[in-house]
């Protein structure tokens, strides 16, 4: 019988069919009023732990995510899909715009360690900043492995099978518990939350602590200066014959 | 009021909708290939390109299937012809490749024998096209996305099509009062990404809503799946541009929500498929796009549930009730074997899709979750799940959606549109697999139960006429015994003009009849369908 435990760490994105604007001051996206939802790969980390936890491999599922108090909604999705509590590490509104990885890791290392977990599963970026930076610089933190963009994973008594997505196809890699790991799209295919799930999970725990309990200092060292739309997409030109598209060609000065 | 070119033949339009489109992916890379070649101008859109890989037969021309005889319409000629080009160079299709998608119906169900395909880019043109035709006294049979439930679509004989495909404009949007004025041949999921990107929505929409047009929802009188929050296009649709019998432009495009100057017109155009005139532009109502979305998916013990599990969410929901969907385990059945769509929640007998839609997402899941707890806790729903991500919205829309699509694959479909009182709703179902027994592949029963509408469908493994007399008149008997509506939504086309009488006193019928002859004298618009012919 497992004795592991398992966190996984949420992080409430915009809703990826959202049309996405900038602010006019460029100083960020709008996000006031905008749909908002968990990231589709930290879905995909939290079946996993549910599944090892279904198989009985894996005694207790802890969801955690950091941000203001709409955190709590992604925690909750969470606790539907089948984890056993949730912990809010709460940053107020304004701090959290400068929440990095870097930041995001050093919570999850301290809490890693105060939970006592076995497994740290991430998804293997968010779809907001893809920055795929997470998961790496906890492991780095804790001095734990890392098996990033897995898409089979193994339990095998006291260490872990990863089968990783790579460019140039897929590594295998075993790794010694504890270890972290982080979530690619083959994973695994979330489950819908059943309606007794979502009622149950409202009578689930959520603990709410601030970053300065576990003694993590959120300061970051790096600002954004602005963001900016792409360029937009020019309307091609349909022609109807190659004569045509040959004489188009010549006038924009292609041939 | 920006003049907005909308694309014609958008790729993207295969890939991003729902299912729908990707029985055609065949005809639509041939389409996309094939730009440049004089051959194949036609935007894959307007006439699809039916996938053969399912190896269906060839369909059967209708005056072979169904007696009907042509009337003495003229015969296309050359001097036509080069009428025809003269009004629209370039656009006048005479290749029998391209005039068989136009003249087979989605269901391929009927089929005409065209000769002649028009593709007019503006309201002029239809107006001199139409004159031509009535000088010359040729049948018309306007087309808009081909996507009718009843052989409206398509040619008896040899009528000429007149396509909206190229007529796809968008004239104007006021994006404070949500009007949209555009022409007859927008596709109805282009215009609904158009108004979206404004913060609005379309009254309506449908599961074909990747390819039929504006023109034929408004000449059909479309429901759907937004009917039940945002009422029929009687009410959503402001004004109408409208080319009559024998060319005259009639424009009631007005873009005022009041206006009561004499008897309102376009009421009478709407739902007239085709029969009474060319509708060219249309001016609508678009509600503002709702802020909080939420759908939830249950699985309900029997139908007696289902209906109180509506009326627990009309009571709970209140305003924020945007649809209410239910469907049988046998189509569930269907869209997981054709088209391997899973179930969210475990099987049950009956499944329902509550759609929520209001500004606050809080109060809505609010109100929802309140709902769903009352159902699960009272017996009335054995299972469930809620989304409110876009992702999972759609996948459990697509289970409701794609229904159609997955009957189509099953076989030859009977189809009935009926409307009934709401307790009596799934028992036309009951009797008909009773009747039936054996002889049909699968009856299976779904519709729009918040608007009291079903979509009962028969498939066999092959259309038989036999089946069709087992079925009719039985299920329009049936229905009339209910007084309930013979067509709820689908309306009349060819396959169903005879019946009207089931849901209509004789000195309705009578009066349509002679509204036909007035606007319509020497009958060349869409003949055979719609009303039965005068004795």
């Amino acid at each position: 019988m497992a004795e592991l435990r398992a966190l996984v760490a949420v992080k409430r994105v915009i809703d990826f069919a959202v049309k996405i604007r900038v602010k006019p001051d460029k100083s960020g996206v709008v996000t006031d009023g905008v749909k908002h939802s968990m990231n589709p790969f930290c879905e995909i980390a939290v079946e996993e732990a549910v599944r090892l936890k279904e198989k009985k491999l894996v005694k207790e599922v802890i969801a955690v995510s950091c941000g203001p108090s709409q955190c709590q909604e992604t925690i909750r999705t969470a606790l539907a899909m089948g984890a056993d509590r949730g912990i809010h590490v709460e940053v107020p509104a304004a701090q959290a715009e400068s929440l990095g990885p870097l930041q995001v890791a050093r919570v999850l290392a301290k809490l890693a360690e105060k939970e006592k977990v076995d497994l740290v599963f991430l998804g293997k970026q968010a779809i907001d900043d893809d920055c795929n930076q997470t998961g790496q610089m906890t492991a780095g933190l804790l001095d734990w492995p890392q098996g990033t963009f897995a898409s089979q994973l193994t339990l095998e008594g006291d260490k872990i099978k990863v089968e990783r997505e790579i460019d140039g196809g897929l590594e295998t890699l075993r790794l010694k518990l504890p270890s972290v790991v982080t979530a690619d799209l083959r994973l695994n295919e979330p489950r819908y939350a059943t309606l007794p799930n979502i009622m149950k999970a409202k009578k689930k725990k959520i603990e709410v602590i601030k970053p300065g309990d576990l003694g993590v200092d959120l300061t970051s060292k790096v600002s954004v200066i602005s963001v900016e739309e792409p360029p937009q997409r020019l309307a091609g030109v349909k022609v109807e014959t190659t004569e045509d598209l040959v004489a188009k060609l010549k006038e924009v000065g292609r041939i | 009021m920006v003049l907005h070119l909308v694309p014609r033949c958008s790729a993207r339009l295969f890939w991003a909708s729902p299912g729908w489109r990707r029985t055609y992916t065949q005809g639509a890379s041939v389409g996309l290939k094939s730009l440049g070649c004089p051959r194949h101008r036609h935007s894959p859109l307007a006439c699809r390109g039916y996938s053969s890989a399912s190896g269906s037969p060839e369909v059967i021309l209708t005056p072979e299937r169904y007696p009907v005889q042509r009337l003495p319409f003229s015969t296309v000629s050359e001097e036509d012809l080069a009428a025809f080009e003269r009004i629209i160079p370039g656009r006048v299709v005479t290749d029998p490749e391209q005039l068989e998608t136009c003249n087979v119906d989605w269901l391929r169900s009927v089929r005409g024998c065209s000769k002649v395909l028009l593709r007019p880019q503006t309201s002029e043109e239809v107006s001199q096209i139409l004159r031509h035709c009535y000088q010359r006294n040729l049948a018309v049979n306007p087309q808009g996305g081909n996507t009718g439930m009843v052989g409206g679509s398509v040619p008896v004989f040899d009528e000429v099509i007149l396509s909206t495909a190229l007529m796809n404009q968008v004239i104007s949007f006021h994006d404070v009062s949500g009007i949209l004025v555009c022409q007859a041949g927008c596709v109805l999921e282009e215009l609904s990404r158009y108004v979206q990107a404004r913060d609005f929505i379309m009254p309506l929409d449908l599961g074909a809503k990747g390819s039929c047009h504006i023109g034929g929802n408004v000449a059909t009188n479309a429901g759907g799946l937004r009917f039940l929050r945002y009422g029929s296009l009687r009410g959503t649709v402001l004004g109408l541009e409208v080319v009559l019998a024998d060319g005259t432009i009639l424009n009631c495009l007005t873009s005022l929500r009041k206006d009561n100057t004499g008897y309102d017109l376009k009421q009478l155009f709407i739902g007239s498929e085709g029969t009474l005139g060319v509708i060219t532009a249309v001016s609508i109502l678009c509600p503002p796009r709702p802020k909080a979305v939420n759908v939830a998916f249950l699985g309900c013990p029997g139908f007696a549930e289902v209906l109180q599990t509506f009326s627990t969410c009309k009571g709970m929901l209140g305003e924020i009730l945007s649809a209410f969907e239910f469907m049988d385990t046998e189509c569930m059945q269907l869209v997981g074997q054709h088209l391997h769509l899973t179930n969210p929640v475990q099987e049950s007998p009956f499944y329902v899709l509550v759609e929520t839609s209001g500004s606050s997402a809080a109060h809505d899941a609010e109100k929802l979750t309140g709902v769903l707890e009352q159902v699960l806790n009272s017996g009335l729903v054995s299972d469930g799940t809620m989304a409110t991500d876009q992702r999972k919205i759609q996948m459990l829309w697509a289970l409701r959606e794609r229904i159609t699509e997955a009957l189509s694959r099953d076989g030859y479909v009977f189809k009935y549109d009926i409307s009934l009182p709401v307790e009596r709703l799934y028992d036309l179902v009951i009797d008909v697999r009773t009747r039936l027994g054996p002889r049909a592949k699968h009856v299976v029963g779904y519709g729009h139960l918040g608007d009291g509408n079903l979509h009962l469908n028969v498939t066999a493994e092959a259309f038989s006429q036999e089946l069709l007399g087992a079925l009719e008149p039985y299920v329009y008997a049936w229905t009339a015994e209910q007084r309930g509506s013979v067509s709820a939504e689908h309306g009349l086309g060819f396959k169903k003009k005879n019946v009207l009488s089931y849901s209509k006193p004789p000195e309705a019928v009578k009066l349509m009849q002679q509204l036909k002859v007035m606007l319509d004298p020497k009958g060349i618009l869409n003949p055979y369908k719609t009303l039965p012919a005068q004795a």
